[in-house]
């Protein structure tokens, strides 16, 4: 029997490891932008959800009084362990994918925050309200980018076309909850599909972009089954924590 | 006087054509053009000019001054302007545009001569 | 007016400590050594972020990882400043960055070399940065307005990577015998390389006196490397590590350190090209803006037709 505890806990992580892989994706950016401009824009929001995620993984530990820590959670849990959507775990890709991606998942969080600011967990919702405001420009900003790209020129538009092929199947995972979501109270998760879908849909057509037909959903990050790149993520992100064990940093 | 309008996707102070401003490069017509940044530091005071930056259109030139020029909470409020937009005096007429100035010191209070007794004024 | 006059009422200017604004007339020589002294400057934030960006997928807590990208992207910010600031000399971005990708334009040579452990990211916002700022802090003062308007602005952002630098250190110093280890080893790769941050000496530097008779510079290379060697000499204390020059010695007359003599030859040799990480840091500038060009396109003709149309609308 899982707990309502260990509920809370496996949701606080599935946040904490959302922000955390996306944000140390965005990173990678960090040197190598298009631009000057957006090179700072991309940075920005890579900090932002890694500032996010520590929150989380705080919380998290501190509902765990095992002694974990937000570096424990983050550094010494295996991909198994990691409960973050594929999405945020596939590659950088181009401009196109990353922009994109940045879309479907910042529309995502803004819905989902936007009921957590009100959950009767107070920790849970001052996370949520603080996240919100960072979100909402997440979302401005990479709506822009996905409707720059689809309405620039060809390459852009064959560009983002390609993209929302590929990103597509991983889209329904952010919308479907696993169980210890529709554990929590105080969520409407048929509401955020609504709006969610809503809004992509609308910035889409903005972007002269239709959806792929098929409608064929990847899903199993949420619940520790994830693609081949999450692991040289870990590796990679890991690294000095496991090669120097029990070390202050 | 004369006004000096600048057709350059320039920065708004730059030489007139007569300083040998011969570096001047044609921009690559893919550069986004350049923008001046204003910023509001706090409710009640003026917006100042605090630098430059590029960006495709004026909504990402305000976006890219947030990210760019508001990192440690230094605005609450920002302008852009597209720096060919930005009309500037030509130094060289400094003398007769600001010197006249000099000798109206009646437009300064201190100018009348009062006696100390007299308050509120 | 006569160019004499012209230069002279110049100088005048530059003596009286009034700044120079981009109308103002100015000799070309000046306005040229200033864009090239501000490109190169600004090629260095840009190519420098490249060393300490290697390790940001690797940093090792989530608090050392938020604090290097946000060290690593002020870098894009002070590049960005002071981009601009050139830009007001009449030269564009774009020519600068071609500049820089093609191999024509120099930067800081520091960022050559190459960052095989976490404690380089401490070693260079101890010493990289520390040299750095040595060298900033009287630029705020120049005789350029723009350009030291640009350093004020940057100056006041760079404080906090120096203490992010040495406290990475300092950390590393407490730490497991594995982590001193680490920690003096990256101090012995970056010691050297940072004296000559400075460039050479008074004696080999060419444009010094007529940059300072302009102050864009206030104090000549040798003065500056005194300064931050006597400095490094005492603060290396704390860490309880060493600096790699067995000539380092406390000189109570002079009321400075005597240090050893400086490899002048792998300085030139990594200026002319041969550094460990010339090539991969140029090639990662140059994909960069290969693969950013289309999103740059992207947005612009995306402009022009959000343009196109409102004056279609206007019309209409």
């Amino acid at each position: 029997m899982i707990t309502e505890k260990e509920q809370l806990v496996s949701f606080v992580l599935h946040l904490a490891d959302d922000s955390l892989v996306l944000g140390h994706r965005n990173s990678e950016w960090t040197g190598h932008g298009p631009i000057l401009e957006q090179d700072i824009a991309i940075s920005n929001i890579a900090l932002d959800l890694i500032g996010q995620a520590r929150n989380f993984y705080q919380y998290a530990a501190a509902l765990k009084a095992d002694g974990a820590t937000e570096d424990t959670l983050a550094y010494l849990r295996d991909a198994m362990d990691y409960k973050n959507a594929l999405i945020a775990e596939l590659n950088k890709g181009d401009w196109a994918v990353t922009t994109l991606r940045q879309f479907f998942f910042s529309t995502s969080k803004f819905y989902l925050y936007q009921q957590l600011q009100n959950n009767s967990d107070t920790t849970l919702a001052a996370i949520a309200e603080k996240s919100l405001k960072e979100v909402t420009y997440h979302l401005r900003w990479s709506a822009e980018w996905v409707i720059r790209l689809g309405d620039g020129t060809d390459e852009s538009n064959a560009r983002v076309k390609t993209a929302l092929e590929y990103l597509w199947p991983y889209t329904g995972e952010l919308i479907t909850p696993a169980s210890y979501e529709q554990a929590q109270p105080g969520i409407d998760f048929a509401a955020l599909k609504k709006n969610w879908t809503n809004h992509v849909l609308q910035v889409l057509e903005q972007a002269l972009l239709t959806p792929p037909v098929n409608d064929w959903m990847q899903s199993g990050g949420k619940q520790g089954i994830h693609t081949e790149h999450l692991g040289y993520l870990l590796a990679e992100m890991q690294y000095l924590q496991r090669s120097y064990p029990g070390c202050e940093w | 006087m004369k006004l000096i309008f600048l057709h350059k996707y320039h920065y708004g102070d730059i030489p007139g054509e007569n300083t040998g401003n011969a570096t001047t490069s044609r921009p690559a017509s893919t550069e986004w053009p350049l923008w001046e940044v204003f910023i509001r530091s706090k409710q009640g005071l003026d917006h100042k000019h605090v630098g430059s930056l590029h960006a495709s259109d004026a909504a990402m030139a305000i976006e890219n001054a947030r990210d760019v020029y508001t990192r440690r909470q230094e605005g609450i409020s920002i302008w852009v302007v597209e720096s060919k937009h930005i009309h500037a005096a030509d130094p060289a007429e400094a003398q007769s545009l600001y010197d006249p100035a000099n000798d109206k010191i009646y437009r300064h209070p201190t100018f009348y001569d009062l006696p100390d007794e007299l308050t509120h004024i | 007016m006569s160019l004499i006059e012209l230069e002279k009422i110049f100088q005048d200017k530059i003596d009286k400590e009034i700044r120079i604004e981009p109308k103002d007339w100015m000799p070309e020589k000046y306005r040229q050594t200033l864009i090239r002294q501000i490109s190169q400057h600004a090629h260095s934030e840009i190519v420098g972020m490249l060393p300490e960006g290697n390790w940001i997928t690797r940093a090792p807590t989530l608090r050392r990882k938020v604090t290097l990208i946000a060290k690593v992207q002020d870098e894009a910010g002070h590049g960005l400043y002071l981009y601009s600031s050139a830009e007001t000399l009449g030269i564009s971005r774009d020519e600068m960055v071609s500049q820089l990708n093609s191999g024509k334009a120099k930067y800081s040579s520091i960022f050559n070399y190459p960052t095989t452990s976490w404690a380089d990211m401490g070693a260079i916002g101890w010493l990289v940065d520390g040299a750095a700022i040595m060298n900033q802090v009287p630029l705020c003062r120049n005789s350029y307005g723009p350009y030291a308007r640009a350093m004020v602005r940057v100056c006041k952002e760079e404080s906090f990577h120096q203490r992010q630098g040495f406290e990475i250190l300092l950390v590393l110093s407490r730490g497991s015998e594995a982590q001193r280890k680490m920690c003096q080893n990256a101090i012995n790769r970056w010691w050297w390389p940072s004296v000559m941050m400075f460039g050479p000496g008074d004696d080999a530097s060419p444009h010094t006196a007529q940059s300072m008779k302009w102050k864009i510079k206030r104090f000549t290379n040798d003065e500056l490397r005194q300064k931050f060697i006597d400095i490094c000499a005492e603060q290396v204390k704390l860490l309880g590590m060493t600096l790699p020059d067995p000539d380092l010695k406390w000189n109570a007359a002079k009321g400075h350190y005597d240090f050893g003599a400086i490899d002048w030859t792998e300085f030139w040799n990594v200026v002319a090209g041969n550094g460990p990480c010339n090539k991969e840091r140029l090639e990662a500038r140059n994909k960069a803006h290969d693969d950013g060009a289309w999103v740059r396109e992207a947005a612009v003709a995306y402009a022009r037709k959000q343009k196109d149309k409102l004056s279609q609308t206007k019309v209409a």
